[in-house]
């Protein structure tokens, strides 16, 4: 079990019920040690946070983050921390930032 | 209000060698440049950014010593980085130049009011001067007015033409000569792109010269962000907790840019060096074809002394283009205006703006 904090940015909110800020607890498999990816948290985006399935191609391309969402992990670019391999601990912040939107 | 993203409490207290910045070697790389692959930590990306921009403007003579310079401000992340960091790189190189915010009203409801709103609280973050006209000001029509005469699928014709005039006219009422926009290296590179596409390679030395004049206005352009990747804008804003706008107008890009735009982001994440890359092809398209001729950097000038003869805006042509949209617009509102009014209903919308709310709910 993990306790994350997952931020949509930069216009991103529109797809989450314009809230920017979710506080989350993730399990794998009712499991209380099995490691949380980075992959899982997307896959649990995908499956109970966008609300109009018809969003999800906003968000999600090729089943990964679509080219131009920047996404950061603890401020680090996820392409340094393993992108979604990357076990999940208590308190990470994931945040997931929109560079197309309205220069 | 303005809710900044949230700093990291999670800290590493280990680090590999291999995670450390490639080019100060002390902190954590948190980032990988898209232009070159380096990992750098955060300190080092704002002095390579920021010193970047500052050769860009160096090397291209962009400003002198006492020029006013406008910056067209649209509250966007673009423009809101542009104008942190001129003002920055102003008082950090003395280049002695006045900055003013300069800000377009469209009259878009719900867009522009709340991108406003940004631009206003910039003003006191940045303690910059600002400017707004509005479509109203300058054209007695407003983009909402616009779009229900014309339809939304005309709506970017008007929105480019009219917004680019803006800009100037606003400009020139403040007696600027230089106008500075945030465009950026994604941005030329997709320019390109479509011109190739299009077959329109006239276009090309246009679109990637950092500093122009169109026809009919005396007002040059230049754009201090070519070389910048969109990515990294929005690196430095999120770094720096700069306040920015960020909803997508609600009349979207034509397809076509569209288009061009996803297929650019699925090639950068592949290779990242590719924005740079279209960039130069089409600078290097422009030498070719002007080999023989003068190849001195010269900005496009104007045609002095032709004034528009309606608006007495300076224009190549007897009548501006925006007069000239504005003219058949002018028609389509006198029909629409007959259309509309039943007696007993003086109220009742035009069928345009039911039409738009439709399409305003399928985003
Ligand atoms: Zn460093
Ligand atoms: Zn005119």
């Amino acid at each position: 079990m993990v306790n994350v904090k997952v931020e949509f940015l930069g216009g991103l909110d529109a797809i989450f019920k314009k809230q920017r800020v979710h506080k989350l607890t993730l399990k794998k498999n009712n499991s209380d040690d099995e490691p949380v990816t980075v992959g899982d948290l997307i896959d649990y985006i995908v499956e109970n946070m966008i609300e109009d399935k018809n969003d999800v191609e906003v968000f999600l391309q090729n089943g990964t983050v679509r080219a131009g969402i920047l996404t950061l992990i603890n401020d680090t670019d996820w392409e340094l921390e393993g992108e979604k391999e990357y076990e999940l601990e208590d308190g990470d912040i994931i945040s997931f930032t929109s560079t197309l939107h309205g220069g | 209000m303005f809710t900044a993203p949230s700093d990291p409490v999670n800290v590493r207290k280990e680090l590999k060698v291999t995670q450390l910045c490639e080019l100060c070697h002390s902190r954590k790389a948190i980032i990988r440049r898209p232009k070159n692959l380096q990992k750098i930590c955060k300190l080092c990306f704002f002095h390579v950014f920021e010193t970047e921009i500052h050769e860009t403007i160096v090397s291209n003579d962009l400003f002198y010593r006492g020029e006013r310079v406008a910056v067209g401000a649209s509250g966007g992340k673009d423009s809101t980085v542009l104008a942190y960091v001129l003002k920055l790189l102003n008082e950090r190189h003395d280049y002695g130049i006045e900055i003013v915010l300069l800000s377009i009203d469209e009259g878009i409801v719900g867009y522009r009011d709340d991108s406003l709103a940004t631009v206003k609280r910039n003003q006191q973050q940045y303690q910059l001067p600002l400017e707004i006209f509005s479509y109203q000001d300058l054209y007695d029509w407003t983009m909402d007015d616009i779009v229900e005469t014309a339809g939304i699928r005309n709506s970017c014709t008007y929105c480019g033409v009219l917004r680019r005039q803006a800009l100037d006219r606003g400009a020139a009422k403040l007696e600027i000569k230089h106008v500075v926009t945030g465009h950026n290296a994604d941005d030329m590179a997709e320019t390109v792109l479509m011109n190739i596409l299009r077959g329109d390679v006239a276009r090309l030395e246009k679109s990637t010269s950092i500093m122009t004049s169109s026809t009919g206005s005396p007002i040059k352009r230049s754009k201090p962000f070519k070389y910048c990747y969109q990515k990294e804008i929005v690196l430095y804003a999120h770094y720096k907790k700069l306040d920015y706008f960020s909803t997508e107008c609600t009349y979207a890009p034509e397809a076509f840019r569209g288009t061009a735009r996803e297929l650019m982001k699925n090639f950068e994440a592949i290779r990242p060096s590719c924005i740079i890359d279209i960039i130069a092809s089409g600078e290097s398209f422009v030498l070719k074809q002007k080999m023989g001729k003068q190849n001195k950097k010269k900005i496009i000038t104007y045609n002095d002394g032709n004034r528009c003869e309606r608006c007495g805006y300076l224009s190549s042509n007897k009548i501006c283009k925006a007069c000239m949209l504005l003219e058949g617009l002018e028609k389509s509102r006198a029909q629409i205006k007959i259309q509309v009014q039943v007696p007993g209903e003086p109220q009742q919308e035009g069928p345009a703006k039911v039409l738009r709310t439709l399409e305003r709910l399928t985003f």
